[in-house]
């Protein structure tokens, strides 16, 4: 695994240049459905939707382990709870049952989402806070532990499907907007990303981002200028939970679909390979691990069911020999935020 | 006489069967350089970190500024007014110089949980930062990376940055440690600027600069202190002599 405090290399281009490559980028992003559709490859809209989302969650993992240096092996769970509340609202909006004894279930977009941000950010306050009190291999060990007895609450959770998930039958709905349509889901998809991905940029330039990267390199300097960085740490800790509930919330309408599946460690994992692989630290690192992983766990899947063996090594060569993840080696997806 | 800035009285601690402090009573008064000496292992950096609240001790009180600070936080004992260098540098390496003490004028500037607006092109940050730094006889490299940094320069980076938090009483562990001839005496130029203004509390192996500096000088020796009193009579004390200067660590 690369080390998460590695100095990646000064960005190699100037920042006009750097801001073309990004609207360029963003150009390719909004107007991917048109050309997978003229290439014949509709399936390309569902696929770059899953990237996208999954963008939104390793991004937000990298602001606590690639910023901060809080190695979380729990992602997942804030993941998981952020479609669960997704499909939990709509079962409530189809059977009309009543919630904490409320008429709460929705199938509105514009509630929904927020509800899974607010609802994981809790979940990740409550165990962030416990978690905090230890670092090191025992923090990894305790969020692994955290989130597997959230994964198992939801196994068990048979009002909500259980083992078996919850069908979520139709997505959510956006006023004026067609949600059922996968383009218009993707483009929907890509708003959040790309707002989200803003959000993190100015974060990790701000105050607060500086005290991160700050506790990331040394707590003990920042402790003797007056730093408080148990505060920090879980606040970081607890927006890198929204934008993990934010992307579970997006996927649970993209997959129309809910289960335990995303919440276990496997998942938790992925997350931690798209951050190191894209460059943990680096603002679009993320994205750029998310895509390749992705990418290439579904050409590998189509082309031979033993794909994880190919995958495992391709994996490890890839994060042996860009040190710095994928955006280092590229050097142009530098996010400049350090 | 005015009334000491910091008061320590009867302060112990022990790791195992070590006495690291050893019934330690010691003051610092306001504008007052008052240097640590003592042979390694005398438990001189043990004695800073307890006054900053890294190392609880076993029993004692520390009073700064007329208050106990025992039960304090090290953050909020920095925001009270104390502040250390390290022996060991302890920098944000991956950061520039100018970025290691911006965080510290942001530290005493209250909370950080600001999100939107581009700390580096903070000027309530930047100014200050800079004028520490020039304090320190860093200005020239603001815009280095930490780990780019001489030896030298680091020290003078940790001076830069606990000048940052405002401090009352500078804790400073052994900041000519490792130095060269002219460096040393760059160091010794600066902390006599600051004379005065800031009160010292200095742990030292460099005797040249002990006695350029120091108002007071203790002798620790096993965690006790065994000699205080001003420079000159120090320097005739038998007792240090045999205890300290005798051993050749100066």
């Amino acid at each position: 695994m690369a080390d998460p405090s590695n100095k990646p290399a000064r960005p190699l281009l100037s920042s006009v240049r750097r801001r073309l490559l990004v609207a360029l980028l963003l150009v390719g992003l909004v107007v991917l459905p048109y050309l997978a559709s003229l290439a014949g490859q509709p399936a390309l809209v569902s696929l770059a939707t899953r990237i996208v989302i999954l963008a939104i969650a390793a991004a937000s993992l990298n602001l606590a382990l690639g910023y901060g240096g809080l190695i979380s092996f729990g992602h997942a769970a804030w993941y998981g709870v952020g479609a669960y509340v997704v499909g939990v609202l709509y079962r409530h909006f189809v059977t009309g049952d009543l919630l904490f004894g409320l008429p709460l279930g929705t199938d509105q977009l514009l509630i929904t989402l927020p509800a899974a941000i607010l609802v994981s950010g809790l979940f990740a306050a409550g165990f962030g806070a416990l978690s905090l009190r230890t670092s090191g291999v025992q923090f990894i060990m305790i969020t692994l532990a955290f989130a597997q007895m959230i994964f198992f609450f939801f196994v068990a959770l048979k009002a909500y499907g259980g083992d078996d998930g919850l069908i979520v039958r139709r997505r959510n709905a956006l006023p004026f907007v067609d949600t059922r349509d996968s383009a218009t889901f993707y483009w929907v998809s890509l708003f959040f990303a790309v707002a989200w991905f803003a959000f993190m940029g100015r974060v990790v330039r701000s105050r607060f981002g500086k005290v991160l990267a700050g506790v990331r390199q040394s707590e003990r300097r920042m402790a003797a200028i007056g730093v408080p960085t148990y505060r920090y740490k879980l606040a970081a800790f607890v927006i890198s939970g929204m934008g993990a509930g934010l992307a579970g919330a997006l996927m649970a309408n993209h997959a129309r679909f809910v289960s335990p599946d995303m919440l276990h460690w496997t998942q938790s994992g992925e997350f931690m390979i798209m951050v190191i692989l894209g460059g943990a630290g680096t603002l679009l690192g993320p994205a750029l691990g998310a895509a390749v992983l992705i990418g290439l766990e579904t050409q590998l899947a189509a082309w031979t069911e033993h794909w994880q063996v190919i995958l495992g090594p391709l994996l490890v060569l890839m994060i042996l020999f860009t040190r710095g993840g994928l955006s280092g080696l590229l050097g142009l997806l530098r996010g400049g935020g350090r | 006489m005015s009334e000491p800035l910091l008061r320590v009285q009867r302060l112990f601690k022990r790791f195992g069967g070590v006495s690291a402090t050893d019934d330690l009573s010691l003051d610092v008064r306001p504008g007052e350089v008052h240097a640590l000496i003592g042979p390694n292992g005398a438990g001189k950096t043990t004695f800073i970190g307890q006054l900053m609240g890294e190392i609880a001790p076993d029993s004692g009180a520390i009073h700064f500024g007329g208050t106990d600070i025992r039960a304090l936080s090290t953050p909020a004992r920095v925001k009270r007014g104390l502040a250390r260098t390290f022996q060991i540098i302890e920098l944000l390496l991956e950061e520039t110089a100018l970025d290691n003490v911006a965080l510290a004028v942001q530290a005493g500037q209250g909370h950080s949980f600001r999100f939107l607006a581009d700390a580096s092109k903070d000027r309530s940050l930047r100014a200050p930062a800079l004028d520490c730094l020039a304090a320190a006889g860093l200005a020239g490299r603001a815009h280095t990376l930490a780990a780019e940094l001489s030896h030298g320069e680091h020290k003078q980076l940790e001076l830069a940055i606990a000048l940052a938090t405002k401090p009352r009483l500078l804790l400073l562990d052994e900041p000519m440690a490792g130095l060269g001839a002219s460096e040393s005496r760059q160091m010794v130029e600066a902390l006599k600027r600051m004379k005065g203004d800031v009160a010292m509390l200095l742990v030292e192996h460099d005797m040249d600069a002990v006695f350029a500096l120091a108002d007071r000088i203790s002798v620790l020796v096993y965690g006790r202190v065994v000699a205080s009193g001003a420079p000159a009579e120090i320097q005739a004390d038998p007792q240090v002599k045999l205890a300290y200067l005798g051993e050749g660590d100066a």
